[in-house]
């Protein structure tokens, strides 16, 4: 079975630095997957290099068996991949509800302007029932129609996680999300992610400095330092590798 | 060679002056973030002072200068930083840009106010005998040589300044990160304000060496000035101070060259030179690599803000909302009916005008008020509706009510066509690559003999619909409302749906708006294009309702004001246009009424102590009581002692312009926060419990707490 997201060979430069240096990287359907690294190592680069944010130098990108270079970001964001920010990106003056609803419409590609002209575009009964279940599923219930800015951040990052999963996407890139979240949130967070890839079978690629969060949520690693793959495989395997300690975890760990 | 040089060493003394004002251009958006398009309006100022000084009451030069120059040009900026710009450094660029819009828009109407609207035919110049010929090889006379000697010398004493004085380190760390340098235990609201005195400073430098070149002193001069200087700034990359002094002496070059070399008389040579400026602004904007991609924050520690306050206004009150709902069809009632059947027909006449200038505005509304993109043309695409309708109804014999769809339809495409290249741009490029376009269609397009015939105009009949006939006031009155009515309710349909929703997404976080599959091209390309079909469509309604229109009618002018207006009462809601447009006639004709009144400054006092009151009693905001007791005085002193009243034409933009800095506190509209202010008070008054709005300011509005936000919303 071939993977469902596949980098191969990508390279990026900016500048003089080197930031992604010939790393591959395969996420199979359903899979459960962290990139972990010390700061500067160039997990954000290949994350906007995935999404399309940046375009990679060298390397191919493929999603599904489909090759995603050159195509922008909303196109990719309609073949099935939802993602969020290591830096919350909220859209300001919208209620949760209605970041759902925008999402849900969006990665269908639909909303045409004549729609809206003929006072056609009002929710459809399914896109309702498909933002409920999210939101239920979030429990985001009983804030989903207070200001998006009058939530805490747990509760923001939530919001675009729900953002992301609206419209069934088949992979999530999670960029940090368990940053300014407390224990509590963040084991919160974990059963989140447990019961979407239960339910959902939706694949996950994240990002996270937590290694305890990292763990308990995913079931295989890729270790980045200095723009270049360190170590990959099962996660437990991955911990115990030496070069590993020695780069990232240091010695005393 | 030597023919290049005759043309191209003359164009360096105006390049001069570009450069001095591209430089305070550069300077102060670096250090307060601050585009301060009001340097146009403040060289006017010191090159009126000047002027004033000089030839009304003969005072000698130098007194003359040191006055308008030292004294009024860092006073300037002094009122402007303490006064205005300081309280904003956190404050998105729109309001930054919308108050010295708001400042340039008002500004050289209250000049004409305070010294009177004569013509200041030439000009005195700084130079002791600005004609006599000092180089005579390349007619280089005196006012010239002093031109670019005071450049040279202001310029080295910069640099020395900014490269070895202590201020001058502060200074270029102040452009680094300004909240770096406040940790470091400088003050750097004080580095700031040095550096808009000294901007200022140079600045009515600019103006008064500007100033000869023209017949007389017009504020419209300044304007150009402006656009070269933005233009000049851009090729620094609104960074570098020496790319910028180049960028400004090669525009005064190429400007000149480019005007000795095309034959004179031809279309080129007549279109071209005054283009020039606005066209290399565009290619700039455009191809200039570096400037598209910055990013407006480069402030190292800008990740370190707190979010923006939340804005407690973006989200309608439900109250508030129904009680629109009942109220506003009952009102539009009664105003037609007191229109149609009470009024005389010369306001039924200004009446209709207001309707028509509401549908243009509602041209902001959307793309405003739904993408949050500011454009500074939207009078130039009221423009293309009037011009394609009346060419089209006069020379092929279109039906007049065909011609206004065809011009909103032409209006479009135009629209399309500016939004393309400028879908590259964002924030504060989008808004200067439409100022330049603006202008190039003032300057360039409008006077064409197919497009606008320059001053003589296009006449545009009044429409006919098979036995229907518009031609009375009253018929146009009931078409524009129809008018309106449509064009509202696309607004309106187009805000609720989904269109609406992913602009409001988009303005939210575009990177995050395209991570769920919204498409920003095609977003941005409808509203632009949406937009510039309703100001079309009411761009030709007004050709239609005025018989003739020319170029002048849709000056660049009219879209900063346009633009100001409707953000200050609201570019949220229909409501807020409505208001813009009624306001934008019914000032007019109230000064106009005033004028002919002889007590006209005393009812002015009386009305701005009425303000004042109401200000410090009921709002409790001493320092806006402060500035209409002010006024109040002023008013009185001078009915009581000035001869007659003064020329009030144009004073209303005065108004809009000082009004749209009340936009930085009430980005909702003043008009929507006065209405959420009454219900307030209203429900205060029933149940006995107020109810927490804090959050509405966009400068020091403190985050809400969770509770009182949604307490706002029930």
């Amino acid at each position: 079975m071939t993977a469902l997201l596949s980098a191969a060979g990508v390279s990026k430069r900016f500048g003089g630095v080197l930031a992604l240096r010939d790393v591959s990287l395969d996420v199979d359907a359903h899979d459960a997957v962290a990139l972990v690294g010390p700061n500067g190592a160039g997990k954000t680069t290949l994350f906007n290099c995935l999404l399309g944010v940046l375009r990679p130098d060298r390397g191919t990108i493929t999603f599904d068996g489909r090759s995603l270079v050159g195509l922008p970001i909303y196109r990719r964001a309609r073949l099935g991949i939802g993602r969020t920010f290591q830096r919350m990106e909220l859209f300001a003056g919208l209620t949760p509800r209605e970041h759902l609803l925008v999402a849900e419409r969006a990665r269908r590609g639909d909303g045409r302007l004549w729609k809206d002209l003929l006072n056609r575009s009002a929710p459809a009964p399914d896109e309702v029932a498909a933002v409920d279940d999210v939101l239920a599923l979030l429990g985001l219930g009983d804030v989903a129609d207070a200001p998006v800015e009058a939530l805490s951040l747990g509760r923001g990052r939530l919001v675009e996680l729900g953002r992301a999963l609206v419209g069934a996407p088949r992979l999530l890139l999670l960029d940090e999300p368990s940053s300014g979240l407390d224990a509590g949130e963040t084991a919160a967070l974990v059963e989140v992610l447990e019961r979407v890839r239960a339910e959902r079978g939706t694949a996950v690629l994240l990002v996270e400095h937590d290694l305890d969060m990292v763990q308990r949520a995913v079931s295989r690693l890729y270790v980045i330092d200095a723009g270049a793959i360190l170590a990959a495989g099962p996660t437990a395997d991955v911990m115990d590798d030496p070069a590993v300690r020695r780069a990232y975890l240091g010695a005393a760990s | 060679m030597d023919e290049f040089l005759r043309y191209a060493i003359p164009g360096i003394p105006v390049g001069c002056v570009y450069a001095l004002v591209a430089v305070s251009l550069v300077l102060t958006y670096t250090t307060s973030g601050v585009f301060n398009l009001a340097f146009g309006a403040q060289a006017y100022v010191s090159a009126v002072v000047f002027y004033l000084t000089v030839v009304d009451h003969g005072w000698p030069k130098l007194p003359a200068f040191l006055v308008a120059v030292v004294v009024i040009g860092p006073l300037l900026g002094l009122l402007l930083d303490r006064g205005l710009f300081r309280w904003m450094r956190t404050a998105p660029m729109t309001v930054k840009l919308v108050s010295a819009l708001g400042l340039l828009v008002g500004v050289p109407p209250l000049v004409n106010f305070l010294f009177g609207t004569a013509t200041r035919l030439g000009p005195p110049s700084v130079a002791p005998d600005p004609e006599k010929l000092v180089w005579a090889r390349y007619g280089i006379v005196q006012h010239q040589a002093i031109t670019v000697a005071i450049t040279v010398a202001v310029v080295i004493v910069l640099a020395a300044m900014l490269r070895f004085t202590t201020l001058g380190l502060r200074m270029r760390a102040v452009v680094e990160s300004p909240r770096m340098v406040q940790l470091a235990g400088i003050n750097a609201d004080r580095v700031s304000l040095f550096a808009w005195m000294l901007s200022s400073f140079l600045v009515g430098l600019a103006g008064v060496l500007l100033a000869p070149l023209f017949a007389n002193v017009a504020d419209t001069n300044f304007t150009v000035l402006l656009v070269s200087a933005i233009a000049a700034g851009a090729v620094g990359r609104l960074r570098s101070i020496p790319w910028t002094l180049a960028g400004g002496v090669l525009l005064g070059v190429g400007q000149n060259v480019l005007s000795g070399y095309l034959p004179a008389g031809s279309i080129l040579s007549i279109g071209l030179r005054p283009a020039f400026p606005f066209i290399v602004l565009v290619l700039l904007l455009l191809f200039l690599p570096g400037l598209r991609t910055r990013r407006e924050a480069v402030d190292p520690l800008s990740v370190c803000d707190p979010p923006p306050p939340a804005l407690a206004a973006t989200y309608r009150d439900a109250s508030l909302d129904r009680m629109t709902r009942i109220a506003f069809p009952a009102f539009i009632v009664a105003f037609m009916v007191v229109a149609l059947f009470v009024v005389s027909s010369y306001w039924l006449f200004l009446l209709t005008q207001g309707i028509v200038f509401t549908i243009i505005f509602l041209s902001i509304t959307v793309l405003t008020g739904m993408s949050g993109q500011l454009s500074l043309c939207q009078a130039a695409f009221a423009g293309v509706g009037a011009f394609t309708a009346g060419q089209l109804a006069s020379q092929q014999g279109v039906s007049v009510l065909l011609g206004m769809v065809i011009g909103g339809a032409v209006a479009a495409l135009v629209g399309v066509v500016v939004a393309l290249p400028a879908l590259r741009l964002s924030g504060l490029y989008l808004a200067l690559a439409t100022l330049a376009f603006g202008l190039l269609a003032d300057n360039v397009v409008f006077p064409l003999s197919w497009v606008g015939r320059g001053n003589a105009g296009v006449s545009v009949p009044r429409p006919t619909l098979g036995s229907i006939d518009f031609t009375s006031t009253r018929s146009f009155f009931l078409l524009s409302m129809a008018v309106f009515a449509v064009c509202a309710f696309v607004v309106i349909l187009v805000r609720k749906g989904t269109t609406g929703q992913q602009l409001a997404a988009l303005r939210g976080s575009d990177v995050a708006a395209q991570t769920i599959g919204i498409n920003p091209v095609r977003a941005k390309i409808t509203v632009f294009a949406l937009s510039a079909a309703i100001a079309g469509v009411g761009g030709a309604l007004y050709g239609s309702l005025q018989l003739r229109v020319s170029g002048g009618d849709f000056n660049f002018f009219f879209s900063l004001v346009f633009v100001v207006l409707v953000l200050t009462t609201g570019a949220r809601t229909v409501e807020g246009a409505v208001n813009a447009g009624m306001a934008f006639v019914l000032f007019r004709e109230v000064l106009q009424t005033l004028q002919r009144n002889d007590n006209a400054m005393l009812w002015i006092a009386v009305g701005a102590a009425v303000l004042a009151v109401n200000a410090y009693v009921r709002h409790h905001e001493p320092r806006k009581a402060l500035m209409e007791a002010v006024t109040a005085v002023g008013a009185f002193a001078w009915w009581l002692l000035g001869d007659g009243t003064p020329s009030l034409v144009g004073l209303q933009y005065a108004l809009f312009g000082f009004g749209a800095v009340s936009y930085a506190k009430h980005p909702e509209g003043i008009v929507e926060w006065r209405k959420r202010e009454s219900l307030q008070a209203l429900m205060r008054g029933r149940n006995g419990a107020p109810t927490d709005f804090s959050a509405d300011s966009a400068l020091s509005g403190p985050i809400p707490a969770q509770s009182s936000v949604r307490e706002a919303l029930r």
